[in-house]
């Protein structure tokens, strides 16, 4: 025991670090933040150093190279003895990273945190996001299969609609004319050296700050910040009435670190790691890419767009979103902090997440995108057949051929690109379903090329039969009459 | 008196001092900006493109679209796979061609012909187009990316060599076509 008080005092009397450590561990903090609401920045920091120690590891056996960067994850995940569980917990570590991320900035803004003087405090707290987030990217890259090659590609796509420097900006990002090594090597360079490095100084700066300034009070309704008393007020909450960080709050943010390790670890094991999907072979155009997780609003969103209106949104929606960050402490810099009085903070929090949780909950079912093999794949369901005429059955044949099915679903089986057609014959009659089959519109090409005179006439008697049982299709009224014909003629 | 001197001395080296590394610096940031610029700069010295052959023309059937892969010319020993390109080769008649590029007008994703239907459809965001690359529905703003092609000792020769995006589609670049939608 005397050895290891010598052997410590003979290094603090060099380093002498032992007074600082105890300051920065025993600093006060006001009594009611020793809560289990304020354990995400720390778990954030938990999962970076994962990030870290397993980056290195996955580091020791991968190949920056666009020509073996495949293999060597395929030698990872098969090849090298627990190299699979490795790649699994820098795949989930960065998955709940992103996550705890987002959760710590939706407390430290419902929590009115961002308010005088934490202004700065926030401000790389929002750089801290888009860093993370272009760790995200930049990883779903090295991770080079198909869709991180055509991940690439939409990167490209987006850059290159930036005005006067767009095509600069493509060969600038692929380093090259193409999506090729230099590719890679550029993103590898991003994900393991840039990208890191800024992280590594932002989260110094976010941490020194929460020293200097302390952490944010447990918001109480009516307490107003204002700028020449918080200082003050802050002071009598720590120094009079406060609790040491060590141990009255830090027990806390270790039990929750340690359980997010544990949760990344058993999401590791029991999913295992994300991919390699296909080789990144582009001439291998069987492939329908997507994003990861958190890119999936963004893909959803793509397709939403006008396309008038994609290109500006696109570049000017993202840096309109920074700014309005940046801005928000200086624009609301004083005034209540607690969520219970701003309704439009709770709001807009509320708001962002629906529509977030929409596009990512739309983008795992890409209604909007053609189902590739249903014309070949999934058959029209035998009781759209059973008693039909030769012609009709003909049509249904038709309806198959030429790929209809890709995107019009029948007793939803099929592409959602455009409308069900089981009760098609409802809304249309002959004539709109001819001049709708051959001049196409609303978002339907035109088949009238594509289609004889024989097969527009069946397909369409084949969609004239897709109605309830129970349900007359619809017919022209004046044509009806005009024609003599009763209303109770067949079908 | 003296001290202070010596302190203006001293001042004045320490301003000499930073003024040779700011001088280093900026000679420094020269080459490094030009490296980090090389894939700009070099597309302006000589171009990434040039004619590649897409092979025979018997190949490619009159009335027909198929696939066709060429190995980029501008390549690195390393980039294995990623440097062979696929495009869609349509034969309209005996001497008239459209050569597309296997990437969305959209967002770059790769379009897939589908015969029975006479369409391009893209499996990223449902983008579609009829078989001369004009857009048929979907988000794209225009119709396929075309490679400027001829015909050369009965070979198809395309001018190819960079990813085509909408900021910069191939057949524009190549001053224009008269099929493009």
């Amino acid at each position: 025991m005397r050895l290891i008080q010598e052997l410590g005092d003979w290094f603090d009397l060099r380093l002498q670090l032992q007074t600082p450590i105890r300051e920065i561990a025993t600093h006060p903090v006001p009594r009611d933040t020793a809560s289990w609401l304020y354990v995400f920045g720390s778990a954030a920091i938990t999962c970076f150093m994962l990030q870290l120690v397993t980056g290195v590891l996955l580091a020791l056996i991968y190949v920056p190279s666009a020509g073996e960067a495949w293999n060597s994850l395929q030698t990872l995940n098969h090849g090298v003895s627990l190299g699979w569980f490795i790649r699994a917990l820098h795949g989930w570590g960065s998955t709940f990273m992103v996550a705890i991320v987002l959760i710590h900035m939706v407390q430290v803004f419902l929590f009115g945190a961002y308010k005088f003087p934490r202004e700065l405090t926030w401000i790389v707290g929002v750089l801290l996001l888009l860093v993370t987030l272009g760790m995200a990217f930049t990883g779903q890259v090295l991770r080079f299969d198909q869709d991180a090659y055509w991940g690439l590609g939409i990167g490209a796509s987006i850059a290159s609609r930036i005005p006067v420097i767009g095509p600069w900006a493509v060969n600038l990002m692929l380093g090259g004319p193409i999506i090729a090594g230099t590719t890679l090597s550029r993103f590898f360079a991003l994900h393991v050296f840039v990208v890191p490095g800024l992280l590594i100084a932002f989260v110094g700066v976010h941490l020194l700050m929460v020293l200097k300034l302390g952490i944010n009070e447990w918001p109480m309704p009516g307490r107003i910040v204002r700028r020449d008393t918080y200082l003050q007020e802050y002071r009598e909450m720590t120094h009079t009435k406060g609790v040491p960080f060590v141990p009255n709050a830090v027990w806390k943010d270790i039990l929750f670190s340690g359980f997010i390790l544990a949760a990344i670890a058993v999401c590791a094991v029991r999913f295992g790691p994300f991919g390699p999907g296909g080789q990144p072979d582009p001439t291998i155009i069987q492939t329908a890419p997507r994003p990861d997780f958190f890119f999936l609003w963004l893909y959803a969103l793509l397709s939403f767009l006008p396309p008038s209106a994609e290109t500006p949104i696109l570049l000017i929606g993202p840096a309109l979103g920074i700014v309005v960050l940046v801005v928000l402490p200086f624009v609301a810099g004083e005034g209540e902090k607690s969520w219970r009085r701003r309704p439009i903070a709770v709001l807009t929090i509320l708001l962002v997440a629906v529509a977030l949780g929409t596009l990512t909950h739309l983008a795992e079912h890409a209604p909007w995108s053609p189902v590739m093999d249903a014309w070949s794949s999934q058959p029209i369901p035998a009781e759209y057949l059973e008693g039909r005429t030769a012609l009709e059955r003909h049509g249904a044949l038709v309806f198959q051929a030429k790929q209809c099915h890709n995107c019009h679903s029948l007793n939803n089986k099929g592409g959602q690109r455009g409308p069900a057609l089981d009760s098609v014959a409802l809304r249309l009659t002959e004539d709109q379903l001819i001049r709708q089959v051959i001049q196409g519109g609303g978002n339907m090409p035109a088949y009238g090329k594509n289609l004889s005179p024989a097969e527009t006439t069946a397909l369409v008697a084949f969609l004239k039969t897709l109605h309830p049982a129970n349900q007359k299709p619809a017919s022209n009224a004046s044509q009806t009459v005009a024609l003599g014909l009763s209303e109770e003629s067949p079908r | 008196m003296s001290a202070e001197k010596g302190m203006s001395r001293r001042a004045a080296l320490m301003k000499v001092g930073v003024l040779l590394n700011s001088v280093v610096g900026v000679l420094l940031a020269v080459p490094i900006v030009r490296y980090l610029l090389s894939p700009v700069t070099r597309e302006k010295k000589s171009g990434y493109e040039s004619w590649l052959s897409l092979g025979r023309l018997e190949q490619f059937p009159a009335g027909q679209t198929r696939l066709a892969t060429y190995r980029n010319p501008l390549v690195n020993d390393w980039d294995g796979e990623t440097g062979n390109i696929a495009c869609w080769v349509r034969r309209v008649d005996d001497q008239t061609f459209q050569v597309f590029a296997i990437n969305c007008a959209h967002l770059g994703c790769p379009v897939r012909w589908f015969p029975q239907s006479s369409l391009f459809m893209c499996p990223c965001h449902g983008g579609a187009y009829y078989q001369d690359g004009s857009r048929a529905s979907g988000p794209p703003e225009r119709g396929l990316f075309q490679y400027r092609y001829k015909i050369d000792d009965g070979k198809l020769l395309i001018k190819a060599g960079e990813m085509p995006t909408p900021g910069q589609p191939v057949a524009n670049k190549a001053g224009g076509c008269q099929t493009c939608a």
